[in-house]
Protein backbone atom coordinates (compact mmCIF):
# COMPACT_ATOMS: atom_id res chain seq x y z
CA UNK A 1 0.00 0.00 0.00
CA UNK A 2 1.31 3.39 -1.04
CA UNK A 3 1.68 6.34 1.30
CA UNK A 4 -1.47 8.22 2.32
CA UNK A 5 -1.85 11.98 2.48
CA UNK A 6 -3.70 13.98 5.10
CA UNK A 7 -5.62 16.89 3.63
CA UNK A 8 -7.98 19.52 5.00
CA UNK A 9 -10.63 21.01 2.77
CA UNK A 10 -13.99 22.70 2.88
CA UNK A 11 -16.91 21.02 1.08
CA UNK A 12 -20.14 23.01 0.82
CA UNK A 13 -19.11 25.07 3.83
CA UNK A 14 -18.07 22.19 6.08
CA UNK A 15 -14.40 21.79 6.93
CA UNK A 16 -13.12 18.23 6.88
CA UNK A 17 -9.82 16.48 7.43
CA UNK A 18 -9.26 13.14 5.76
CA UNK A 19 -6.65 10.62 4.79
CA UNK A 20 -6.50 9.72 1.12
CA UNK A 21 -4.29 7.82 -1.33
CA UNK A 22 -2.47 9.64 -4.18
CA UNK A 23 -4.58 8.15 -6.94
CA UNK A 24 -7.98 9.21 -5.57
CA UNK A 25 -9.66 11.77 -7.82
CA UNK A 26 -11.69 14.66 -6.45
CA UNK A 27 -14.72 13.05 -8.14
CA UNK A 28 -14.40 9.76 -6.28
CA UNK A 29 -13.62 11.54 -3.00
CA UNK A 30 -16.80 13.62 -3.29
CA UNK A 31 -18.97 10.63 -4.15
CA UNK A 32 -17.45 8.04 -1.82
CA UNK A 33 -15.85 9.84 1.13
CA UNK A 34 -18.54 12.54 1.33
CA UNK A 35 -21.47 10.52 -0.10
CA UNK A 36 -22.43 13.50 -2.27
CA UNK A 37 -23.69 11.63 -5.30
CA UNK A 38 -25.13 14.62 -7.15
CA UNK A 39 -21.72 14.91 -8.81
CA UNK A 40 -21.83 12.33 -11.60
CA UNK A 41 -19.18 10.07 -13.06
CA UNK A 42 -19.57 10.26 -16.83
CA UNK A 43 -16.57 9.95 -19.14
CA UNK A 44 -13.70 10.27 -16.63
CA UNK A 45 -11.70 12.06 -19.30
CA UNK A 46 -12.67 15.72 -18.90
CA UNK A 47 -15.04 15.70 -21.85
CA UNK A 48 -18.64 15.37 -20.64
CA UNK A 49 -18.77 17.80 -17.70
CA UNK A 50 -21.11 15.63 -15.58
CA UNK A 51 -18.58 15.76 -12.73
CA UNK A 52 -18.23 19.56 -12.70
CA UNK A 53 -17.74 21.14 -9.25
CA UNK A 54 -16.34 24.47 -8.11
CA UNK A 55 -12.81 24.49 -6.70
CA UNK A 56 -12.11 27.88 -5.11
CA UNK A 57 -15.00 29.31 -7.10
CA UNK A 58 -13.95 27.98 -10.50
CA UNK A 59 -15.68 25.14 -12.35
CA UNK A 60 -13.42 22.16 -13.04
CA UNK A 61 -13.90 18.54 -14.14
CA UNK A 62 -13.51 16.78 -10.79
CA UNK A 63 -12.48 13.57 -12.60
CA UNK A 64 -9.35 15.40 -13.78
CA UNK A 65 -8.28 16.69 -10.37
CA UNK A 66 -6.53 14.66 -7.69
CA UNK A 67 -7.99 14.89 -4.20
CA UNK A 68 -4.49 15.46 -2.83
CA UNK A 69 -4.24 18.63 -4.93
CA UNK A 70 -7.23 20.06 -3.05
CA UNK A 71 -5.52 20.46 0.32
CA UNK A 72 -6.77 23.80 1.66
CA UNK A 73 -9.31 24.24 -1.16
CA UNK A 74 -12.96 25.20 -1.01
CA UNK A 75 -15.20 22.83 -2.93
CA UNK A 76 -18.80 23.43 -3.91
CA UNK A 77 -20.94 20.64 -5.30
CA UNK A 78 -24.52 20.72 -6.56
CA UNK A 79 -25.70 19.92 -3.02
CA UNK A 80 -24.21 23.23 -1.87
CA UNK A 81 -25.82 25.41 -4.53
CA UNK A 82 -28.10 27.06 -1.98
CA UNK A 83 -27.37 27.40 1.71
CA UNK A 84 -30.93 26.52 2.69
CA UNK A 85 -30.95 23.34 0.64
CA UNK A 86 -33.87 24.76 -1.37
CA UNK A 87 -33.83 25.47 -5.08
CA UNK A 88 -31.66 28.10 -6.71
CA UNK A 89 -33.43 30.22 -9.34
CA UNK A 90 -31.39 28.43 -11.99
CA UNK A 91 -32.77 25.09 -10.81
CA UNK A 92 -36.29 26.53 -10.76
CA UNK A 93 -35.83 27.76 -14.32
CA UNK A 94 -34.66 24.29 -15.45
CA UNK A 95 -37.85 22.81 -14.01
CA UNK A 96 -40.07 25.44 -15.62
CA UNK A 97 -38.45 24.89 -19.03
CA UNK A 98 -38.46 21.10 -18.78
CA UNK A 99 -34.72 21.33 -19.40
CA UNK A 100 -34.19 17.91 -17.82
CA UNK A 101 -34.83 14.46 -19.23
CA UNK A 102 -32.73 11.71 -17.69
CA UNK A 103 -31.05 14.27 -15.44
CA UNK A 104 -27.57 12.76 -15.41
CA UNK A 105 -25.89 15.82 -16.93
CA UNK A 106 -28.03 18.34 -15.04
CA UNK A 107 -25.92 18.86 -11.87
CA UNK A 108 -22.78 19.53 -13.94
CA UNK A 109 -24.64 21.94 -16.20
CA UNK A 110 -26.14 23.80 -13.24
CA UNK A 111 -22.73 24.20 -11.61
CA UNK A 112 -21.11 25.42 -14.84
CA UNK A 113 -23.98 27.82 -15.58
CA UNK A 114 -24.00 29.06 -11.98
CA UNK A 115 -20.30 29.93 -12.10
CA UNK A 116 -20.60 31.41 -15.57
CA UNK A 117 -23.50 33.71 -14.58
CA UNK A 118 -21.54 34.96 -11.60
CA UNK A 119 -18.76 36.15 -13.90
CA UNK A 120 -21.12 37.25 -16.70
CA UNK A 121 -24.64 38.01 -15.36
CA UNK A 122 -26.11 39.14 -18.73
CA UNK A 123 -24.64 36.91 -21.42
CA UNK A 124 -25.82 36.50 -25.00
CA UNK A 125 -27.19 33.17 -26.17
CA UNK A 126 -23.92 32.49 -28.01
CA UNK A 127 -21.92 33.15 -24.84
CA UNK A 128 -24.11 30.68 -22.94
CA UNK A 129 -23.60 28.05 -25.65
CA UNK A 130 -19.82 28.62 -25.52
CA UNK A 131 -19.79 28.41 -21.71
CA UNK A 132 -21.61 25.06 -21.81
CA UNK A 133 -19.46 23.46 -24.52
CA UNK A 134 -17.85 21.24 -21.90
CA UNK A 135 -21.20 19.82 -20.74
CA UNK A 136 -22.69 17.08 -22.89
CA UNK A 137 -26.39 16.21 -22.79
CA UNK A 138 -27.61 13.22 -24.79
CA UNK A 139 -31.35 13.72 -24.22
CA UNK A 140 -32.56 17.27 -24.57
CA UNK A 141 -30.86 18.61 -27.68
CA UNK A 142 -29.76 21.59 -25.52
CA UNK A 143 -32.43 24.09 -26.64
CA UNK A 144 -34.39 24.01 -23.39
CA UNK A 145 -31.21 24.12 -21.33
CA UNK A 146 -30.02 27.23 -23.15
CA UNK A 147 -33.47 28.84 -22.77
CA UNK A 148 -33.54 27.99 -19.06
CA UNK A 149 -30.18 29.67 -18.48
CA UNK A 150 -31.08 32.62 -20.70
CA UNK A 151 -34.34 33.21 -18.82
CA UNK A 152 -32.51 33.33 -15.50
CA UNK A 153 -30.45 36.23 -16.81
CA UNK A 154 -33.55 38.27 -17.68
CA UNK A 155 -35.02 38.15 -14.20
CA UNK B 1 -9.94 3.05 -23.77
CA UNK B 2 -10.61 -0.60 -22.89
CA UNK B 3 -12.17 0.04 -19.51
CA UNK B 4 -13.74 3.49 -19.34
CA UNK B 5 -14.52 3.28 -15.65
CA UNK B 6 -11.30 1.89 -14.32
CA UNK B 7 -9.66 3.76 -11.48
CA UNK B 8 -6.34 5.51 -11.79
CA UNK B 9 -3.49 3.08 -11.27
CA UNK B 10 -1.55 3.30 -8.03
CA UNK B 11 1.17 5.93 -7.93
CA UNK B 12 2.66 8.27 -5.41
CA UNK B 13 1.99 12.01 -5.58
CA UNK B 14 5.19 13.99 -4.99
CA UNK B 15 5.47 17.67 -4.16
CA UNK B 16 8.98 18.98 -3.53
CA UNK B 17 10.13 22.40 -2.33
CA UNK B 18 12.30 23.64 -5.17
CA UNK B 19 12.82 23.33 -8.93
CA UNK B 20 16.25 21.81 -8.14
CA UNK B 21 14.91 18.99 -5.97
CA UNK B 22 12.01 18.44 -8.40
CA UNK B 23 14.24 18.02 -11.46
CA UNK B 24 16.69 15.85 -9.51
CA UNK B 25 13.82 13.55 -8.56
CA UNK B 26 12.56 13.37 -12.15
CA UNK B 27 16.07 12.55 -13.33
CA UNK B 28 16.42 9.74 -10.79
CA UNK B 29 13.28 7.99 -12.04
CA UNK B 30 13.19 8.21 -15.85
CA UNK B 31 10.09 6.50 -17.25
CA UNK B 32 8.65 6.20 -13.73
CA UNK B 33 8.20 9.81 -12.59
CA UNK B 34 6.05 12.23 -14.60
CA UNK B 35 5.63 15.98 -14.13
CA UNK B 36 2.11 17.29 -13.37
CA UNK B 37 0.62 20.63 -14.44
CA UNK B 38 -3.14 20.68 -15.16
CA UNK B 39 -3.24 16.90 -15.50
CA UNK B 40 -5.87 16.96 -18.25
CA UNK B 41 -3.80 14.81 -20.60
CA UNK B 42 -1.65 12.75 -18.25
CA UNK B 43 -4.46 11.56 -15.97
CA UNK B 44 -6.32 10.22 -19.01
CA UNK B 45 -3.13 8.44 -20.15
CA UNK B 46 -2.78 6.93 -16.63
CA UNK B 47 -6.39 5.82 -16.55
CA UNK B 48 -6.14 4.19 -20.00
CA UNK B 49 -2.89 2.51 -18.87
CA UNK B 50 -0.97 4.07 -21.72
CA UNK B 51 1.55 5.09 -19.05
CA UNK B 52 2.37 3.05 -15.94
CA UNK B 53 3.56 5.69 -13.48
CA UNK B 54 5.31 5.21 -10.18
CA UNK B 55 5.45 8.88 -9.24
CA UNK B 56 3.52 11.98 -10.29
CA UNK B 57 5.53 15.09 -9.51
CA UNK B 58 3.59 18.34 -9.07
CA UNK B 59 5.10 21.53 -10.50
CA UNK B 60 2.24 23.89 -9.74
CA UNK B 61 3.55 25.36 -6.48
CA UNK B 62 7.14 25.95 -7.66
CA UNK B 63 8.50 29.50 -7.39
CA UNK B 64 8.43 31.45 -10.65
CA UNK B 65 6.34 28.88 -12.54
CA UNK B 66 3.23 31.08 -12.40
CA UNK B 67 4.76 34.18 -14.01
CA UNK B 68 2.78 36.25 -16.48
CA UNK B 69 4.86 39.30 -17.38
CA UNK B 70 4.65 41.59 -20.35
CA UNK B 71 7.16 44.29 -21.19
CA UNK B 72 6.78 46.48 -24.30
CA UNK B 73 10.50 45.99 -24.99
CA UNK B 74 11.11 42.35 -24.15
CA UNK B 75 7.78 40.69 -24.85
CA UNK B 76 5.73 38.19 -22.89
CA UNK B 77 6.64 35.45 -20.44
CA UNK B 78 3.97 32.84 -19.65
CA UNK B 79 4.79 30.51 -16.75
CA UNK B 80 4.14 26.78 -16.83
CA UNK B 81 1.14 26.94 -14.50
CA UNK B 82 -0.77 29.65 -16.40
CA UNK B 83 -4.08 28.12 -17.49
CA UNK B 84 -5.70 28.41 -20.90
CA UNK B 85 -8.60 30.40 -19.41
CA UNK B 86 -6.12 32.91 -17.95
CA UNK B 87 -4.65 33.27 -21.44
CA UNK B 88 -8.05 33.67 -23.14
CA UNK B 89 -9.17 36.39 -20.71
CA UNK B 90 -5.85 38.29 -20.72
CA UNK B 91 -6.03 41.80 -22.25
CA UNK B 92 -2.31 41.48 -23.14
CA UNK B 93 -3.00 38.36 -25.20
CA UNK B 94 -6.10 39.87 -26.83
CA UNK B 95 -4.15 43.00 -27.75
CA UNK B 96 -0.73 41.67 -28.74
CA UNK B 97 -1.03 37.91 -29.39
CA UNK B 98 -4.67 37.49 -30.43
CA UNK B 99 -4.44 34.19 -32.33
CA UNK B 100 -2.90 32.49 -29.30
CA UNK B 101 -6.07 33.29 -27.33
CA UNK B 102 -8.32 32.21 -30.20
CA UNK B 103 -6.51 28.88 -30.48
CA UNK B 104 -6.56 28.35 -26.69
CA UNK B 105 -10.36 28.69 -26.81
CA UNK B 106 -10.54 25.63 -29.07
CA UNK B 107 -9.13 23.37 -26.33
CA UNK B 108 -11.83 21.38 -24.48
CA UNK B 109 -14.59 23.06 -22.51
CA UNK B 110 -14.49 25.94 -20.02
CA UNK B 111 -14.04 23.63 -17.02
CA UNK B 112 -11.11 21.83 -18.63
CA UNK B 113 -9.39 25.11 -19.49
CA UNK B 114 -9.49 26.14 -15.82
CA UNK B 115 -6.95 23.34 -15.28
CA UNK B 116 -5.24 22.86 -18.65
CA UNK B 117 -2.13 24.99 -19.16
CA UNK B 118 -0.45 26.45 -22.24
CA UNK B 119 2.90 24.89 -21.38
CA UNK B 120 1.20 21.54 -20.77
CA UNK B 121 -0.51 21.72 -24.17
CA UNK B 122 2.85 22.51 -25.78
CA UNK B 123 4.72 19.72 -23.93
CA UNK B 124 2.04 17.14 -24.66
CA UNK B 125 3.29 17.47 -28.26
CA UNK B 126 0.07 16.31 -29.87
CA UNK B 127 0.17 16.79 -33.66
CA UNK B 128 -3.22 18.52 -33.29
CA UNK B 129 -2.34 20.60 -30.20
CA UNK B 130 -4.24 23.83 -30.79
CA UNK B 131 -1.79 26.25 -29.20
CA UNK B 132 1.36 24.94 -30.89
CA UNK B 133 0.89 26.59 -34.32
CA UNK B 134 0.24 30.09 -32.97
CA UNK B 135 3.03 29.73 -30.36
CA UNK B 136 5.45 28.81 -33.16
CA UNK B 137 4.38 31.67 -35.42
CA UNK B 138 4.80 34.12 -32.52
CA UNK B 139 8.41 32.78 -32.29
CA UNK B 140 7.97 31.26 -28.84
CA UNK B 141 11.09 30.08 -26.95
CA UNK B 142 10.87 27.64 -24.08
CA UNK B 143 12.74 28.35 -20.87
CA UNK B 144 13.87 24.91 -19.75
CA UNK B 145 15.14 24.16 -16.28
CA UNK B 146 17.06 20.97 -15.61
CA UNK B 147 19.63 19.30 -13.44
CA UNK B 148 22.29 20.91 -15.67
CA UNK B 149 20.85 24.39 -15.23
CA UNK B 150 18.65 26.54 -17.45
CA UNK B 151 18.54 26.81 -21.24
CA UNK B 152 16.35 28.17 -23.96
CA UNK B 153 14.98 26.27 -26.98
CA UNK B 154 12.97 27.77 -29.85
CA UNK B 155 9.61 26.00 -29.99
CA UNK B 156 10.17 25.17 -33.69
CA UNK B 157 13.14 22.96 -32.67
CA UNK B 158 11.35 21.31 -29.73
CA UNK B 159 9.31 18.59 -31.43
CA UNK B 160 10.64 15.17 -32.51
CA UNK B 161 7.36 13.36 -33.25
CA UNK B 162 3.87 12.74 -31.90
CA UNK B 163 4.13 13.08 -28.11
CA UNK B 164 7.93 13.38 -28.39
CA UNK B 165 9.99 16.44 -27.51
CA UNK B 166 13.67 17.14 -26.99
CA UNK B 167 13.19 17.32 -23.18
CA UNK B 168 15.66 15.04 -21.40
CA UNK B 169 14.98 13.23 -18.10
CA UNK B 170 15.30 15.81 -15.34
CA UNK B 171 14.30 18.72 -17.58
CA UNK B 172 11.06 20.68 -17.21
CA UNK B 173 9.66 23.72 -18.98
CA UNK B 174 9.51 26.69 -16.62
CA UNK B 175 7.89 29.15 -19.04
CA UNK B 176 7.53 30.19 -22.65
CA UNK B 177 8.77 33.56 -23.85
CA UNK B 178 7.37 35.43 -26.82
CA UNK B 179 9.13 38.43 -28.39
CA UNK B 180 7.08 41.52 -29.25
CA UNK B 181 5.05 40.49 -32.30
CA UNK B 182 5.78 42.21 -35.63
CA UNK B 183 4.32 45.71 -35.92
CA UNK B 184 0.77 45.80 -37.37
CA UNK B 185 0.59 42.03 -37.62
CA UNK B 186 -2.71 40.24 -38.05
CA UNK B 187 -3.42 36.56 -37.80
CA UNK B 188 -6.06 33.92 -38.38
CA UNK B 189 -6.44 30.52 -36.69
CA UNK B 190 -8.83 28.12 -38.39
CA UNK B 191 -9.51 24.76 -36.83
CA UNK B 192 -11.84 22.26 -38.44
CA UNK B 193 -13.39 19.59 -36.23
CA UNK B 194 -16.45 17.41 -36.44
CA UNK B 195 -18.54 20.01 -34.64
CA UNK B 196 -18.43 23.77 -34.58
CA UNK B 197 -17.53 24.58 -31.01
CA UNK B 198 -15.38 21.88 -29.52
CA UNK B 199 -13.54 18.97 -31.06
CA UNK B 200 -10.01 17.87 -31.72
CA UNK B 201 -8.86 19.48 -34.97
CA UNK B 202 -8.95 17.28 -38.06
CA UNK B 203 -6.83 20.01 -39.62
CA UNK B 204 -5.87 23.41 -38.24
CA UNK B 205 -4.15 26.26 -40.03
CA UNK B 206 -2.47 29.26 -38.46
CA UNK B 207 -1.48 32.22 -40.63
CA UNK B 208 0.07 35.51 -39.64
CA UNK B 209 1.21 38.46 -41.77
CA UNK B 210 2.67 41.93 -41.33
CA UNK B 211 3.80 44.81 -43.58
CA UNK B 212 7.42 44.35 -44.65
CA UNK B 213 9.02 47.13 -46.75
CA UNK B 214 11.90 44.95 -47.95
CA UNK B 215 9.61 42.25 -49.35
CA UNK B 216 8.58 42.62 -53.02
CA UNK B 217 4.94 41.92 -52.09
CA UNK B 218 5.16 44.42 -49.22
CA UNK B 219 4.28 41.71 -46.66
CA UNK B 220 5.84 38.88 -44.71
CA UNK B 221 3.75 35.78 -44.06
CA UNK B 222 4.00 32.94 -41.57
CA UNK B 223 2.01 29.72 -42.10
CA UNK B 224 1.71 26.65 -39.87
CA UNK B 225 -0.29 23.45 -40.35
CA UNK B 226 -1.50 21.26 -37.47
CA UNK B 227 -2.80 17.68 -37.34
CA UNK B 228 -1.45 16.77 -40.79
CA UNK B 229 2.05 15.46 -40.00
CA UNK B 230 3.92 13.96 -37.02
CA UNK B 231 4.69 17.47 -35.75
CA UNK B 232 3.29 20.90 -36.56
CA UNK B 233 4.92 22.16 -39.77
CA UNK B 234 5.83 25.67 -40.90
CA UNK B 235 5.38 25.99 -44.67
CA UNK B 236 8.45 28.04 -45.53
CA UNK B 237 8.14 27.66 -49.30
CA UNK B 238 4.67 29.20 -49.25
CA UNK B 239 5.89 31.98 -46.95
CA UNK B 240 8.66 32.82 -49.43
CA UNK B 241 6.24 32.79 -52.36
CA UNK B 242 3.91 35.28 -50.69
CA UNK B 243 6.70 37.68 -49.83
CA UNK B 244 8.10 37.58 -53.39
CA UNK B 245 4.99 37.62 -55.57
CA UNK B 246 2.20 40.20 -55.58
CA UNK B 247 -0.69 39.08 -53.37
CA UNK B 248 -3.51 38.00 -55.66
CA UNK B 249 -6.04 35.21 -55.53
CA UNK B 250 -3.72 33.23 -57.79
CA UNK B 251 -0.68 33.58 -55.47
CA UNK B 252 -2.81 32.69 -52.43
CA UNK B 253 -4.01 29.59 -54.30
CA UNK B 254 -0.43 28.67 -55.13
CA UNK B 255 0.52 29.01 -51.45
CA UNK B 256 -2.38 26.73 -50.47
CA UNK B 257 -1.19 24.22 -53.05
CA UNK B 258 2.31 24.22 -51.56
CA UNK B 259 0.74 23.58 -48.14
CA UNK B 260 -1.18 20.66 -49.66
CA UNK B 261 2.02 19.20 -51.12
CA UNK B 262 3.90 19.46 -47.82
CA UNK B 263 1.34 17.88 -45.53
CA UNK B 264 1.47 14.19 -44.64
CA UNK B 265 -1.88 13.40 -42.98
CA UNK B 266 -2.97 9.95 -41.81
CA UNK B 267 -6.17 7.93 -42.00
CA UNK B 268 -7.77 7.47 -38.60
CA UNK B 269 -11.11 7.08 -36.90
CA UNK B 270 -11.92 10.77 -37.24
CA UNK B 271 -11.17 11.38 -40.92
CA UNK B 272 -9.48 9.92 -43.98
CA UNK B 273 -6.16 11.05 -45.37
CA UNK B 274 -7.87 12.17 -48.56
CA UNK B 275 -10.39 14.31 -46.68
CA UNK B 276 -7.67 15.88 -44.56
CA UNK B 277 -5.69 16.76 -47.71
CA UNK B 278 -8.75 18.49 -49.17
CA UNK B 279 -9.13 20.35 -45.87
CA UNK B 280 -5.51 21.53 -45.90
CA UNK B 281 -5.97 23.25 -49.27
CA UNK B 282 -9.39 24.68 -48.43
CA UNK B 283 -8.52 25.91 -44.93
CA UNK B 284 -5.14 27.36 -45.95
CA UNK B 285 -6.73 29.30 -48.79
CA UNK B 286 -9.62 30.40 -46.59
CA UNK B 287 -7.28 31.54 -43.79
CA UNK B 288 -5.04 33.44 -46.23
CA UNK B 289 -8.04 35.13 -47.87
CA UNK B 290 -9.49 36.14 -44.49
CA UNK B 291 -6.10 37.46 -43.45
CA UNK B 292 -5.55 39.40 -46.66
CA UNK B 293 -9.09 40.86 -46.54
CA UNK B 294 -8.45 42.06 -42.98
CA UNK B 295 -5.52 44.14 -44.29
CA UNK B 296 -7.68 45.66 -47.05
CA UNK B 297 -10.49 46.85 -44.78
Amino acid sequence: MKKKHTITLTVNGYKEELEIPSNLTLLHMIRENFALTGTKNGCEAGECGACTVLVNGKPVNSCMVLAVECDGAEIMTIEGLTESGGLDQLQQSFIEHNAIQCGFCTPGILITAFAFLQSNPHPSETEIREALVGNLCRCTGYERIIQAVLDTTLE
Amino acid sequence: MNNPHSRLPEFEYIRLDSPESTTAFLKDYPGQAYPLLGGTDILVAFRDRRIQPKYLVDLKHLDGFDSFNFSPNKGLTIGATVTLNQIISSKIIQGHYPILGQAAKQVGGYQLRNRATLVGNLCNASPCGDTIGPSMLYSGELDIFGTNGAKSIPLKDFYLGPGKTSLQPGEIVRSINFPIPPDQHKGVYLSFGRNKLSDLALVAVTVLAYPQKRAPSGFSFRIALSAVSPTIIVVEEAQTLLSEQPITLSSLEKAAEIALNQCRPIDDIRASKKYRRELVYTLTLRALQQLWNSFQS
